[in-house]
């Protein structure tokens, strides 16, 4: 997929009926702080976009207004043609109820900077209990289905350990399993790798290189990986102060801009590491 | 000793009827509704900053007198006013403990696109519980404690027949209340044991 991220961008971008995720003029504010001041933003299926940008930019409230983990102040987002955030009643559009939330955010994923695994069961329970409870699916193929995310991520040893006894790579990959087993059509990784001692950020990466290659899957990346951006990503958006300051392929973004707040971000990005 | 058997019966239906408690009103107190929530605040301080022996003689003689309430028997009014007055407390502890489950759980759960419901139920109260349960046990045993009150209200528990005995014969008064120690200490055994025994499975598989 990566080998053809240009051109298919450009053909993609004209036709605007091929997106699974869209923001129209979000804007999120908290008390007086205007995090984000207006996002417009159209991800396709199966894209993967990298979120980039200083700390405080609004790149980790973008992702967590789509998991319905923020609401937003203004705006609307858009999953798989059904509004979010508003839904029909008597033919108004009024705020969405706990109800309207579930049925849209169903195809939607996320993994944290923080793993936020349930420390009160194995790491099996933890990917089996949201297919058996949310999907209904029946125990025997949920439990099937959940050995074979965590082999794939390299865990397959580990089914029947606590979270407490594994590492922050190790914890972070069961995470990645956990949201896998549910199917999402758009994953959502908020800073996975900030979190981990240096020499686990690459067992990570590794299985999310994996996942952007099997490719079906969109997913949004927030993340201070650049180098790991440049490679996965099929677009790159840089945030800054609360709109989209730049955006394009990852070489575009992060090789050919001449936006100087950019050049300021990497250069500070760079040399700090 | 036909004490022993009234001290575990108060006891026992105080238990059951106040961790209930515990529970409403731990929960009305994290609910939405802000009528709900203020009832609850209002029940939980009244009950902990008045005496129970005081709320004992309210349910057992003054309400009766006042609006004609009657509790029906003295047992009654001896677990209603434990179970009231140790529920008031234990709901702060269900309160403190749902609120002490890390932010992130929720977020998690939500993720995993779970109901409130179902949030509380696979996720948030597993883990508040296991929380719970040390601070529980603590008051189990001042629960079997709080049951010699009864006593005041002409309940035939173990204290009481203590005092029958000594007021029979006074020169055995010394042997008569070392007995009534002992027999609380043999009851509040089992609950110290379960207590560590809580306070081990509180450990286990919590810490992240």
């Amino acid at each position: 997929m990566p080998e053809v991220k240009s051109e298919s961008l450009q053909e993609t971008s004209t036709n605007n009926e091929d997106v699974i995720v869209s923001y129209k003029d979000v804007k999120k504010s908290f008390g007086d702080v205007h995090v984000l001041k207006g996002i417009n933003l159209d991800i396709k299926p199966a894209e993967k976009v990298a979120l980039i940008g200083p700390s405080g930019s609004g790149k980790t409230t973008i992702i967590r207004m789509l998991m319905t983990l923020e609401e937003p102040s203004a705006g609307e987002i858009i999953v798989d043609g059904k509004n979010l955030w508003h839904m029909e009643k008597n033919g108004k559009k009024v705020p969405a109820n706990e109800k309207h939330l579930r049925e849209v955010r169903g195809d939607i994923g996320m993994v944290f900077q923080h793993f936020n695994l349930f420390p009160h069961m194995t790491i099996l329970e933890n990917c089996m209990t949201a297919p058996i409870h949310v999907q209904k699916e029946d125990k025997e193929s949920a439990r099937k289905r959940s050995i074979e995310m965590l082999e794939k991520v390299g865990l397959g040893d580990k089914l029947e350990n606590y979270p407490s006894q594994l590492s922050g790579g190790q914890k972070q990959r069961v995470a990645m399993a956990r949201a896998l087993v549910m199917r999402p059509k758009v994953m959502l990784f908020d800073e996975v790798t900030s979190a981990l001692d240096p020499e686990l950020v690459g067992e990570v990466l590794e299985v999310i290189r994996d996942l952007a290659e099997e490719g079906e899957m969109a997913m949004i990346l927030v993340t201070h990986e650049m180098d790991f951006a440049l490679d996965v990503a099929d677009r790159v958006i840089f945030l800054d102060e609360g709109v989209i300051a730049e955006e394009g392929t990852p070489s575009e973004v992060l090789e050919h801009s001449d936006n100087e707040r950019l050049q300021q971000f990497l250069h500070r990005f760079r040399s700090s590491n | 000793m036909k004490g022993v058997e009234i001290t575990l019966k108060v006891l026992f239906a105080s238990i059951l009827l106040g961790y209930s408690m515990a529970f409403i009103a731990g929960f009305c107190r994290l609910s939405n509704n802000i009528i709900l929530r203020s009832f609850t605040g209002f029940y939980v301080e009244v009950f902990r900053g008045t005496s129970l022996i005081v709320q004992l003689f309210w349910l057992y003689y003054a309400l009766p007198m006042l609006f004609g309430w009657d509790i029906g028997s003295n047992f009654w009014a001896g677990v209603l006013a434990i179970s009231l007055n140790y529920g008031a407390y234990m709901s702060e502890i269900v309160r403190g403990s749902i609120q002490s489950v890390a932010k992130g759980q929720y977020e998690a759960s939500t993720a995993l696109n779970m109901s409130r419901f179902q949030r509380m139920r696979l996720i948030i109260l597993p883990q508040a519980v296991r929380m719970m349960l040390p601070e529980f046990g603590n008051y189990l045993i001042l629960m079997l404690k709080s049951t010699s009150l009864v006593s005041l209200i002409g309940m035939a528990d173990i204290l009481y027949q203590g005092d029958l005995l000594k007021d029979a014969n006074l020169s055995l008064a010394p042997t008569v209340y070392f007995l009534v120690l002992v027999f609380y200490f043999i009851i509040a055994l089992p609950l110290i044991w379960l207590t560590k025994k809580m306070e081990g499975m509180s450990k286990k598989g919590v810490a992240s």
